[in-house]
C-alpha cells in the first residue's frame, strides 16, 4: 500500500507574525519558515505504518513556490521515500489544493492520505474534508488514534471532537486528518539526512495534473487584531462607577 | 517587583524544602537565553559548613555587632574567612538620610524593611547584608550628588542594578548603602543606520532586545537573568552569555560609558576613537568597585532570519575539540553557539526533568550543540548539513539530529539548559566556572572523578566554543569532607594550567581572596593602586573583587 502525505511550508510556530502595512497578508520576508506541525505529525503516523509493515511507500507531497523542497527534503530526512513538488507562485486556498490533490491521488491510487488537520497560518481545517469528498472516500478527521487492519482493509480511528473522543471504523482507501495527540514526531537524524540526498523530488505543475485554479474566493484586506488597551487605576468607587456606565457602556 | 514576590514566597516555602528553589524568571522563554542563564547559577563555587544542616539555603551571612566592630561570616567560603567590618566606615545616621531626601525626594530614600530584604539578599540567596538605606537615583546628576556627598562623608556604598549576580557582587556585606539604578531606565538613542544603543544604565536587558527586535536588530548578549539584570550590571561585570562566540565580549561592543566615580562622561557613539587611554575597559568588569555605570553606548547586530541548530554525539572528548576546529573553519562566519555536555549532564536532565527526552537515539559519552545564524536560510541549512555529513564519515561523530522547526530546536536547548534545574533537583550541587585551554578542559573533570570516586558526581559542560568549563559536583549532601577534597584543589588545578578561577561570573565577594590563583602579585598590585586612585576612600562596593589583605591599613 503506498500512503500519501501532504505537506505544508508555512511560518514557524514560534515566531511573531506581523501583518504587512499594505494590508495585504501576513508578513512572510525574513521569518523563519518550517513544515506544519500537524503536517509532521501526519508524516510521522505514516512513517510508523510503514515501519509497522502495513505499506510499502511514504510519499510526501508539497504545493507551493521553489522553497517547498527544503519542507520535501525535511519529509525525506525524517523517512519519506519520495516526494513531489507542485510548483506555483500562487498562494492556493483549500479548495483548489484539494483539487490538486485529488489529481495527485488518481495518478498515485495511495491507500491512504494523510494531511495535518489544519495548517497554521490560515487555520481553515478544509483541506483534507474536501480531499475526500473530491474523491468520493471516507474521512476521519482530527485522529489521536490510528490502527489498521490489514485484512479487513480498514482503518479504526480515534477522534478528537469537542465532547470527548469518538472512535470510527473506515474502509480503505480514506483520508485521515492528524490531531496534536496523535504521535511525536521524530527528528531528522543525521543517516537519514545522508540518505535522504539520493531521494527524488519529482516536479510538477498545475497543468501537468490538469487542475483549474480559479479561486472563487478573494481575499480582500488583512489586519491585525485591535490592541488591547492597558488598564486604568481609579481613585474611588464613584470613579469606576462612572467610567462602567460611560466608557464601557456596561452598567 | 516581580522577584521581590517571587521571594516572598520562596519564604514561605524554603523552611521545609531541602533544595534550592529554581529562581528562574521565565521558564518557558527563548532557549537561548536561559541557557545563559545556566552560567550565571554555576558560581556557588564555595559551598556551605555541615553545621547549618538541613537550612542551608536559609543561612546568611551574619553580621554580628562586637560593640563596634562587625564580623561577617559567610558560611559559603571553605575557609570560613571572616571579613571585618571596616571601622573608617562611618555609620549612617539621621542627617545622612535627610540630605538624601534633599537630593532624590523622600520617595526614591528607601528605609522600609520590605524592601531592603530583598535588596540585601543577593538571587541565590546566598549572601544578606544589613544595609539599612537604600537610594533610587533617576539621572547621572543625582548618582554623582550622592556620590560625592557619601566620599564626604566616608559612606560605603553598593551599586546595585538587577541583583542577580553569582559571586555576591551586588549587595552589601555589612551596612554599605545600596544605591538602585533601577529608576533610571529610559531608552536615550538609537540609531537605525549604526545599530548603535544609547541607554540608561537601570535598563532591563529583556526590554531592551524586545525594543530591539521591532527595529529588526539583536543584544549582542544574551544570558538566563535577562527579565531581570540590567544592561549597566552587565557592562559593570562584563556578563558573558551565549553570544560571546560570535559578536565577543563587551568589551568590544560597548563603545562608551559614564562612569561615576568621580563624574566621568565617556560617553560617545564613535566606532573608532583613539585618543588617549582608552578608560571604560577599566568600568567594565570592575564590578562596581571603581565606579557607578550611569549610561552605556552599545552596538547592536541586525537580526537574521536563518537559525540552525543541531545536536550531535561523540565518543571522546578528543572529537569534540576536533569538532570544534572543524565547526570553525567550515561554518565560519555563521556559528553562533558551540556548547557540549557529557553524559552524566544528560543523565541528570533525563532523570529530574519531565518532558525531555534524548534527541539522538543512542547514548554516548559527549553531546555537543552548535547553532548558526545566518541571513540565508537554504545556504545556511546546506553549510550545516555538509559539515555535519562529514563530520559523520570522519568519524569525529557517531550520530546526530538538525533541528526541523524552532519548537525542536527549544527542546534541544532544553537539555543544555535543564542541568542547572536538574542539579538542583538532584540535591547539594557545588559550582565552579573556569576558564582552561580547550584541551585540558575534560581533564579536570576526570581528574576530580578520580579524586572523589564514590563520594560524588562530577558532571562537566559549558561553552566548549569560549573555552569554559561548568565544573559541576552533586552529592546527596553538602558535607565538609567533600569540599576539602574540592577546594583548593579545583583552584590549584585551573592555576596551574593558567587559567582563569572565573570566566564570566567575576569575583565579588565570593573569589575575592582567591584571585592570586589567576593573576600574578604584580598585576594584582597595579589594579590595587587604579582602585585607590579613582577611590581614594574606598566606598565604592567594598570588601569584593580585590584581596582584603591589599587594603588593611
Amino acid at each position: 500500500m503506498k500512503i500519501l502525505v501532504a505537506v505544508k511550508r508555512v511560518v514557524d510556530y514560534a515566531v511573531k507574525i506581523r501583518v504587512k502595512p499594505d494590508k495585504t497578508g501576513v508578513d512572510t520576508q525574513n521569518v523563519k519558515m518550517s513544515m506544519n506541525p500537524f503536517c509532521e505529525i501526519a508524516l510521522e503516523e505514516a512513517l510508523r505504518i510503514k515501519e509497522a509493515g502495513f505499506a510499502k511507500e511514504v510519499v510526501a507531497v508539497s504545493i507551493g513556490p521553489s522553497q517547498c523542497v527544503d519542507t520535501l527534503r525535511t519529509g525525506l530526512a525524517m523517512g519519506a521515500d519520495r516526494g513531489i513538488h507542485v510548483e506555483t507562485n500562487t498562494s492556493f486556498l483549500p479548495l483548489t489544493i484539494a483539487k490538486i490533490l485529488k489529481s495527485l491521488a488518481e495518478v498515485e491510487n495511495p491507500g491512504l492520505i494523510f494531511l495535518g488537520k489544519q495548517a497554521i497560518d490560515d487555520d481553515c481545517n478544509q483541506t483534507g474534508q474536501m480531499v475526500a469528498a473530491l474523491l468520493g472516500w471516507p474521512q476521519a478527521t482530527f485522529a489521536s488514534k490510528v490502527v489498521l487492519d490489514k485484512d479487513k482493509h480498514i482503518a479504526t480511528v480515534d477522534r478528537e471532537v469537542d465532547g470527548g473522543l469518538e472512535t470510527l471504523c473506515v474502509d480503505l482507501p480514506a483520508v485521515i486528518t492528524t490531531d496534536l495527540r496523535l504521535n511525536q514526531p521524530r527528528y531528522a537524524s543525521l543517516p537519514n539526512i545522508m540518505k535522504a540526498k539520493s531521494k527524488p523530488i519529482k516536479k510538477m505543475t498545475v497543468q501537468d495534473l490538469k487542475v483549474d485554479v480559479k479561486s472563487d474566493i478573494e481575499i480582500l484586506e488583512v489586519t491585525e487584531p485591535p490592541k488591547r488597551k492597558s488598564g486604568v487605576m481609579v481613585s474611588s468607587v464613584d470613579e469606576l462607577i462612572e467610567k462602567l456606565r460611560n466608557e464601557a457602556h456596561v452598567v | 517587583m516581580m522577584m521581590q514576590r517571587l521571594r516572598r514566597s520562596e519564604e514561605f516555602i524554603r523552611f521545609g524544602c531541602e533544595s534550592l528553589i529554581n529562581l528562574r524568571p521565565n521558564k518557558n522563554s527563548v532557549p537561548r537565553s536561559v541557557s545563559g542563564f545556566v552560567t550565571h547559577y554555576d558560581t556557588k563555587g564555595k559551598l556551605f559548613e555541615s553545621n547549618v544542616g538541613n537550612h542551608y539555603n536559609t543561612h546568611r551571612c551574619l553580621g554580628r555587632n562586637l560593640g563596634m566592630l562587625q564580623q561577617y561570616k559567610c558560611f559559603g567560603s571553605s575557609s570560613a574567612s571572616q571579613i571585618e567590618r571596616k571601622p573608617l566606615f562611618s555609620s549612617l545616621d539621621s542627617k545622612d538620610v535627610s540630605s538624601f531626601k534633599e537630593i532624590l525626594g523622600d520617595k526614591n530614600v528607601v528605609e522600609d524593611e520590605e524592601r531592603l530584604e530583598t535588596a540585601n539578599t543577593d538571587w541565590m540567596k546566598k549572601y544578606k547584608g544589613s544595609s539599612k538605606l537604600m537610594l533610587l537615583p533617576k539621572n547621572t546628576e543625582e548618582v554623582s550628588q550622592i556620590l560625592q556627598y557619601c566620599d564626604s562623608r566616608r559612606l560605603a556604598v553598593v551599586p546595585q542594578g538587577g541583583n542577580t549576580g553569582l559571586v555576591g557582587g551586588s549587595v552589601p556585606v555589612f551596612d554599605e548603602v545600596i544605591i538602585n539604578v533601577g529608576l533610571m531606565n529610559k531608552v536615550l538613542a538609537f540609531d537605525e543606520v549604526s545599530g548603535v544603543l544609547v541607554c540608561e544604565a537601570g535598563c532591563i536587558l529583556e526590554n531592551l532586545a524586545t525594543f530591539l527586535d521591532t527595529k529588526g536588530f539583536i543584544m549582542p548578549l544574551d544570558l538566563g537573568a535577562k527579565g531581570s539584570c540590567h544592561i549597566g550590571g552587565n557592562v559593570s561585570t562584563n556578563a558573558g552569555g551565549l553570544r560571546l562566540i560570535r559578536y565577543g565580549s563587551l568589551h568590544g561592543t560597548v563603545l562608551a560609558v559614564t562612569a561615576n566615580g568621580n563624574v566621568l562622561d565617556m560617553l560617545g557613539t564613535l566606532r573608532k576613537d583613539n585618543t588617549g587611554y582608552d578608560l571604560k575597559h577599566l568600568f567594565i568588569g570592575s564590578e562596581g568597585s571603581l565606579g557607578i555605570v550611569t549610561k552605556v553606548s552599545i552596538l547592536t547586530q541586525p537580526k537574521l532570519s536563518s537559525v540552525n541548530l543541531a545536536f550531535i554525539a561523540c565518543k571522546d572528548y578528543l572529537s569534540c575539540q576536533k569538532i570544534l576546529v572543524e565547526a570553525k573553519k567550515n561554518l565560519g562566519e555563521i556559528l553562533s553557539a558551540f556548547e557540549f555536555l557529557d553524559n552524566n549532564s544528560m543523565d541528570l536532565v533525563l532523570n529530574h526533568l519531565d518532558g525531555v527526552r534524548n534527541p539522538v537515539s543512542s547514548t554516548e559519552n559527549f553531546y555537543i550543540l552548535i547553532e548558526t545564524t545566518g541571513s540565508d536560510e537554504t545556504n545556511d541549512r546546506e553549510k550545516l548539513e555538509a559539515f555535519l555529513l562529514k563530520s559523520l564519515e570522519k568519524g569525529l561523530v557517531s550520530d546526530g539530529v538538525i533541528a526541523q522547526d524552532i519548537n525542536q530546536a527549544s527542546s534541544f536547548w532544553r537539555i543544555r539548559e535543564g542541568i542547572t534545574e536538574a542539579l538542583q533537583k538532584a540535591g547539594a550541587v557545588y559550582k565552579y566556572d573556569l576558564s582552561l585551554p580547550v584541551e585540558e578542559i575534560y581533564n579536570i573533570v576526570n581528574d576530580l572523578r578520580r579524586r572523589l570516586g564514590e563520594l560524588a558526581n562530577v558532571m562537566g559542560y559549558g561553552h566548549l566554543g569560549d573555552g569554559n568549563l561548568h565544573l559541576n559536583i552533586s552529592a546527596a549532601d553538602y558535607n565538609d569532607k567533600l569540599i576539602g577534597l574540592i577546594e583548593p584543589y579545583v583552584y590549584e588545578w585551573t592555576s596551574k594550567h593558567r587559567g582563569s578561577i572565573s570566566a564570566e561570573h567575576g569575583l565579588g565577594v565570593m573569589k575575592a581572596n582567591e584571585i592570586f590563583y589567576s593573576k600574578s602579585p604584580e598585576t594584582v598590585a597595579i589594579m590595587a593602586s587604579i582602585k585607590k586612585l579613582l577611590d581614594p576612600k574606598g566606598i565604592l562596593n567594598p570588601y569584593k573583587v580585590l584581596p582584603h589583605s591589599l587594603f588593611s591599613h
